[in-house]
């Protein structure tokens, strides 16, 4: 065992309520990748992005208590992690679903028939923006012009492009994400 | 023909290798570079090479470099800036998908010019693909000797790494980046002093557009001569990566000669309108550009004859409308945009902006009246007292709304509905 990795905890001091972190922490493989990252860098808060997003990635989302940890990893207090959380859009600091859709709302995709994409979405998965699905399987967000002007009307689902949309393409892929979902509770 | 120089060894299907990068001359003016031209012979190239920052303000790249004093302290820091989230923009996205040790190689270079050791690829998250090709990239070149301590046997070290963004527009600004990259709130900072004297960690840092740097290692290999003779018009020099979007037949990036007019772009390039849609207007360089009189449709598309009919170059991205799509719906769209992505740090910007927002979406709902269009007009110039040049850049949509296409904005009143829909 790493003894660095509990210098910092003087197990006598420690209240309940960080003990309770303390249990919590990520795994040990993805902790010390994090303070490893964060070592090589100029300052420690130079990583903040990619320790959210790690934690993120980890928890499903950026958490209360996964803010804290990142804070302390990232030798900040986890006000100002939280300022910096705040500021990003793609950083969820609400439970999100398994598969989050970016919808571009961006002026090319706005032409090229944003809304009729946003009714059907809303219609076929029975949510409006910001909200997840009651299975938690889908959260629709508004975005900002993501890049892919050239396949619009566009979403990013999960960081992965797709376009252009049409309803037949829509029904396509919210097949294929729940087909992948049954695969993985077979496994 | 039109040459081919960034997108030369572009696949439809796949990332150009180091090999095929260096079968196409790559990586040998960084050879070159290191065995026999100082910093100072780069910067002045580059200067001589007329080569200007691609990321929309066109300010000259050799100049920016020679910006760094002599004696200025060390560690020094770059910046490769591909965090474009300019609508209508996509380059970036797809030079990293073409050729990604041509903005390895330009990168470096830029670095040896200003004595940088160690550099940051910023990337927007949208781009995650790009970073991890980047990154993936990043290593074959410190393999091959091209990044890391003494490159290719010189007494040069530099060290490049991918910086990943947690999204929004304001990091773009070249300052609202570096406050990004130290972990703070991206918030633009006020210049003086300018970045190239305190930038990152209070150190000289140099932040230049993906697209000006993959320039360098052609102008080095080449020569200024060829590289400004790429350019149709006189006032420009190289290439330039158009993106083409909106109603056209073929939206995509295209490269042709800077200068290049934009009915050529639009017709030959993009194929030109889709069948049933004529062109109404142009957004000529992303979002915070003014929306095309008809008469400007011949326009050379280079930072002079752009700013000579009263337009902008931008980032080059020509967002095409048409006869059919409402232009208040659009730049209401345009403005909701550039609310949410306001940093909110300013009043003028965190204000006027919401403010302008609210009185064209009264118009486009019906709800307008021929009293907004004097307070639109006073609060768009307030906006140019703001701290940085995205709320200026918000308002151009609007101001060139009320200038060039006043009868649609009096239709919208006096109808009381917009004349689009139904």
């Amino acid at each position: 065992m790493d003894h660095s990795y509990f210098e910092h905890l003087n197990l006598f001091r420690i209240s309940i309520f960080e003990f309770r972190i303390y249990l919590k922490m990520l795994p040990e493989a993805l902790f010390n990748t994090l303070r490893a990252q964060i070592a090589r860098a100029e300052s420690p808060r130079e990583m903040a992005i990619d320790v959210m997003f790690a934690l993120q990635n980890h928890y499903g989302c950026l958490s209360d208590e996964a803010l804290e940890e990142g804070a302390r990893l990232l030798r900040m207090t986890p006000l100002e992690l939280e300022e910096i959380a705040t500021f990003y859009d793609f950083i969820y600091r609400e439970p999100v679903g398994r598969y989050v859709i970016h919808l571009c709302d961006g002026v090319v995709c706005w032409m090229n028939g944003y809304s009729s994409v946003l009714d059907y979405l809303f219609k076929k998965l029975g949510i409006g923006l910001g909200e997840t699905t009651k299975d938690g399987l889908f959260t629709i967000l508004p975005t900002a012009c993501i890049g892919y002007c050239d396949l619009s009307p566009a979403v990013l689902v999960n960081g992965r492009p797709y376009g252009p949309l049409t309803p037949e393409k829509i029904d396509e892929l919210l097949e294929r994400f729940k087909g992948e979902v049954r695969r993985s509770r077979v496994v | 023909m039109v040459p081919k120089v960034l997108f030369q060894n572009r696949k439809p299907d796949r990332i150009a290798t180091l090999e095929e990068y260096r079968q196409s001359g790559g990586y040998q003016a960084l050879a070159t570079v290191l065995q026999k031209y100082s910093p100072k012979e780069v910067q002045q190239i580059v200067v001589d090479s007329g080569l200007q920052g691609r990321g929309g303000a066109g300010f000259p790249a050799g100049l920016k470099w020679k910006s760094v004093a002599d004696d200025a302290p060390f560690p020094r820091y770059l910046i490769t800036n591909i965090d474009e989230m300019e609508p209508g923009t996509f380059k970036d996205r797809v030079m990293t998908h073409a050729d990604p040790h041509m903005i390895i190689e330009g990168t470096i270079l830029a670095a040896y010019s200003v004595s940088s050791e160690k550099g940051f690829i910023f990337v927007r998250p949208s781009y995650e693909n790009s970073a991890r090709i980047m990154e993936r990239e990043l290593n074959v070149a410190r393999e091959a000797g091209y990044l890391g301590k003494n490159i290719l046997g010189s007494n040069f070290s530099f060290e490049l790494v991918v910086h990943r963004s947690g999204g929004r527009y304001i990091c773009g600004e070249g300052t609202a980046q570096i406050n990004a990259i130290m972990g703070k709130r991206a918030h633009p900072q006020q210049s003086p002093p300018r970045s190239t004297e305190k930038g990152l960690w209070e150190k000289p840092t140099v932040l230049n557009n993906m697209e000006t740097l993959v320039n360098v290692p052609h102008i080095l290999r080449n020569g200024a001569e060829w590289f400004k003779s790429l350019a149709k018009t006189k006032t420009a020099s190289g290439t330039k990566l158009y993106c083409v979007s909106g109603k056209v037949k073929h939206p995509g990036c295209y490269e042709l000669p800077m200068g290049t007019r934009l009915s050529e772009i639009i017709e030959e390039h993009a194929g030109g309108l889709l069948p049933g849609s004529d062109f109404k207007t142009c957004l000529p360089g992303g979002a915070s550009t003014y929306f095309l009189q008809k008469k400007h449709y011949d326009m050379e598309m280079d930072y002079e004859s752009t700013k000579k009919a009263g337009n902008r170059l931008g980032t080059g991205a020509v967002i095409v409308f048409d006869q059919k799509t409402c232009l208040v719906g659009a730049t209401l769209n345009l403005l909701d945009f550039f609310v949410r992505e306001s940093c909110g740090f300013c009043t003028p910007c965190r204000e006027a902006l919401p403010f302008i927002r609210d009185l064209i979406r009264r118009i486009e709902e019906g709800d307008g009246k021929e009293d907004f269009i004097p307070i639109l007009r006073r609060m768009s110039q307030h906006t140019w007292k703001s701290y940085c040049a995205f709320s200026p850049g918000a308002t151009m949509p609007v101001t060139s709304l009320l200038d060039n296409f006043p009868e649609e904005v009096h239709e919208h009143i006096s109808q009381k509905k917009c004349p689009y829909k139904g």
